[in-house]
């Protein structure tokens, strides 16, 4: 039983329609949470209380708030715009970010769509995202956002091949690319957990897969495609309103995608990390999510510490230092997989 | 593929850009991402102080004074003033002059930490300059608590003071140097030596020290070429000749002497400095009358007077000529940050736009103080 929903709805439109919507349902609360939590995260770690007014309670309907002030905005189509492009573009982001989620195994008996390929599937379609943002760079007729476009497709071709490579890392030892079989071969307690396996080599798989999609979600310190103080926005510099919102919501939902993928990966997803207590199809939803919303939190931590890299050193980290580490990586664990299993 | 020709793009960075630290336009010639050449456009922010101090009573000056460098407004009124008493020849009491220091020593951390903090914000670190801000409050506060402004003071006047320093100043100024040393610390450990920051500044936009001579550049961006010239030592006025402190220069160490770093750098020493200054004034603190030497009437006899001083950016100087009327006849200001802004195109050709950013940063203008 890998999807409840078919399992009762069958597998036809019915069921497909909410299982599809399911994860939806997920982005939106979970993207003002985030974008709550980065709000009040920051403004702790600089000394300041950050919101404290909007909804009473530390001023948790900010993010609210914001929407809300983002839909009443104009929606301004510059006069020079490749109109059609421009209209597209957030929406392709938006779609690459939320078609993710629908391979992301939430619980054993949850999965939006529980295909062999999983893992490939959803490296591809975060693909879709870069290509959302070069069109609405190119787009936008502007200098800056043609900029950010240009630094963006330099960055997938450079984060891009480190990610795969640290994938390919763990997909060897699980010996599937299916998420859920991933999953399963971490099963009991949090030492079979991946991160742990083939030490050392798991472990470096994961920082570079971790570094990777930071690159990914454009996050500091490599958010150089909008980079504010250099490229004003970077390419979402002419959108405003509700498109504008989608870029940002499209942000937050890359960032718990990759968060997820790496707790898949690397953290035994849905397992529990005391065995089989506290596990099942419902702690599974709890344990991914908190699992997600740790790695999210690292994101917001270093977003708020380090400054950022520059783009050809964006390329060098991934060329000369990621993917020759990943490359030795692969071949270690190869190796232990081959020789010990 | 042996002609695959690229096109040059013009590419107007400011006047409303995030990083050219007011409203700066800087025209940008650009190969990709390298910039061929930048040429800075200035005059958004002139409001004719030059002009406008024909026609205004000595006195009167003190508050354009104040709106040149509205970062370093002490320091601005600092080098006017004292133009005005030589030119008037008359010797204030000491305490004047010590509290002058202080406050100018004050204004200059002040100054140096919205630099320092802008600078980490240019970079894309965010959090430092929040840091900053908040120990920039506290010198704000001290002002406040003085004079009752915390921008434009208009604190020194011809001849003394506005208002003596308030009760319990000392205490407080005190805590605040106890509070700052560790919050210096603090600063290096999360910016300046910070791996990425180091990346994205060392060896980027170095500055010769001939070229910085030959440009006229003076203050931070000079001493960051380790051209040890600082006028509080070289040439000293007020009272600066009695303390004991010393002049930091860049030396190189993370690349290449004279690069963005150095020049970052140096404003964070000399923030140690000025709380070495400020604690031996505050040890040594004469008593007196800040009010007694104000001129009841500034009417000067005719001549002309050159003052120089170091204010936070480098050298400020005014050159007033009296006609021996109650308004000078002309007030020349020789702003630091119009002779710094001129190096920008000598040293960031051939470097990339995000390096572009991190050279604005580092040469430290303030328009105001550049446009007048």
């Amino acid at each position: 039983m890998h999807n409840f929903i078919t399992y009762y709805l069958g597998a036809g439109f019915w069921g497909s329609l909410v299982s599809s919507i399911i994860p939806l349902v997920f982005i939106l609360p979970f993207a003002l949470v985030a974008i709550w939590l980065e709000l009040k995260i920051s403004a702790h770690m600089q000394d300041r209380v950050g919101p404290m007014r909007t909804g009473r309670w530390h001023g948790w309907a900010q993010p609210l708030a914001d929407v809300t002030k983002l839909i009443q905005k104009e929606d301004i189509i510059p006069a020079a715009a490749d109109k059609a492009l421009y209209i597209l573009a957030p929406a392709l982001v938006f779609v690459g970010a939320y078609a993710a989620y629908a391979a992301i195994p939430f619980s054993p008996a949850y999965i939006g769509s529980d295909i062999n390929l999983g893992i490939f599937y959803i490296v591809a379609v975060s693909a879709l995202v870069v290509i959302g943002i070069l069109m609405a760079g190119w787009s936008s007729n502007n200098k800056w956002s043609l900029l950010g476009a240009m630094r963006t497709a330099a960055q997938l071709v450079s984060y891009e091949i480190p990610s795969s490579l640290a994938i390919l890392a763990v997909v060897m030892v699980a010996g599937s690319l299916n998420l859920n079989d991933i999953c399963a071969a971490q099963s009991g307690w949090f030492w079979n957990w991946f991160v742990f396996g083939k030490f050392p080599f798991l472990f470096i798989t994961f920082i570079i897969y971790f570094i990777a999609s930071l690159a990914e979600t454009n996050r500091s310190p490599f958010d150089i495609p909008e980079a504010e103080s250099e490229l004003v926005a970077g390419y979402h510099t002419e959108y405003s309103g509700m498109r504008f919102a989608f870029f940002y919501l499209a942000e937050y939902a890359n960032m718990f995608v990759v968060a997820a993928v790496a707790a898949v990966l690397f953290f035994g997803g849905w397992n529990s990390p005391f065995g089989t207590f506290l596990s099942g199809p419902v702690w599974g939803v709890f344990w991914l999510i908190s699992k997600g919303m740790v790695l999210v939190f690292i994101q917001i931590w270093l977003r708020w510490t380090l400054p950022r890299f520059r783009v050809d050193q964006l390329m060098y980290l991934s060329w000369k230092i990621l993917t020759p580490f990943a490359l030795v990586n692969i071949f270690a664990v190869g190796l232990w997989v081959v020789l010990r299993g | 593929m042996a002609e695959l020709r690229t096109e040059e793009m013009v590419l107007n960075m400011g006047p409303q850009h995030p990083s050219t630290h007011g409203v700066l336009r800087v025209e940008l010639v650009v190969d990709g991402e390298v910039v061929v050449d930048a040429i800075p456009h200035i005059g958004y922010l002139h409001r004719c102080f030059e002009k406008h101090a024909e026609v205004m009573s000595y006195q009167q000056i003190v508050p354009y004074c104040d709106r040149m460098d509205y970062l370093g407004s002490m320091n601005n009124d600092h080098a006017y003033v004292l133009g005005v008493e030589k030119l008037l020849n008359i010797q204030v009491p000491e305490r004047v002059e010590y509290i002058r220091v202080i406050m100018a020593e004050f204004q200059r951390i002040a100054s140096h930490l919205v630099s320092v903090g802008t600078y980490g914000l240019d970079i894309g670190a965010f959090t430092p300059f929040l840091f900053c801000f908040r120990d920039r409050e506290m010198i704000l506060d001290l002002f406040e608590m003085t004079c009752g402004a915390r921008l434009l003071y208009n604190y020194m006047w011809p001849g003394g003071l506005s208002h003596d320093l308030p009760p319990g100043f000392v205490e407080k100024a005190r805590a605040f140097i106890k509070h700052f040393r560790p919050a210096i610390k603090e600063l290096n450990e999360l910016l300046s030596y910070n791996e990425i920051f180091v990346k994205r500044t060392a060896n980027v936009g170095v500055l010769p020290a001939d070229i910085a001579i030959n440009y006229g550049a003076s203050g931070p961006t000079l001493r960051g070429s380790g051209v040890k010239w600082d006028l509080r030592k070289c040439e000293p006025y007020s009272v600066y000749d009695k303390f004991n402190w010393d002049i930091v220069v860049g030396t190189g160490e993370m690349g290449t002497l004279g690069d963005c770093w150095d020049r970052y750098m140096v404003k964070v020493w000399e923030m140690e400095q000025s709380l070495r200054i400020i604690e031996q004034a505050l040890d040594t603190l004469p008593e007196g009358d800040v009010h007694a030497a104000i001129p009841k009437r500034v009417r000067p006899p005719v001549g002309e007077v050159y003052v120089r001083s170091e204010s936070p950016r480098g050298e400020l100087a005014y050159y007033i000529v009296s006609d021996g009327s109650q308004k000078p006849y002309r007030v020349k200001g020789r702003a630091p940050s119009f002779s710094n802004l001129s190096l920008l195109p000598e040293i960031s050709r051939g470097y990339l736009i995000a390096d572009m950013i991190a050279i604005i940063g580092s040469v430290d203008i303030t328009l105001g103080d550049v446009d007048r």
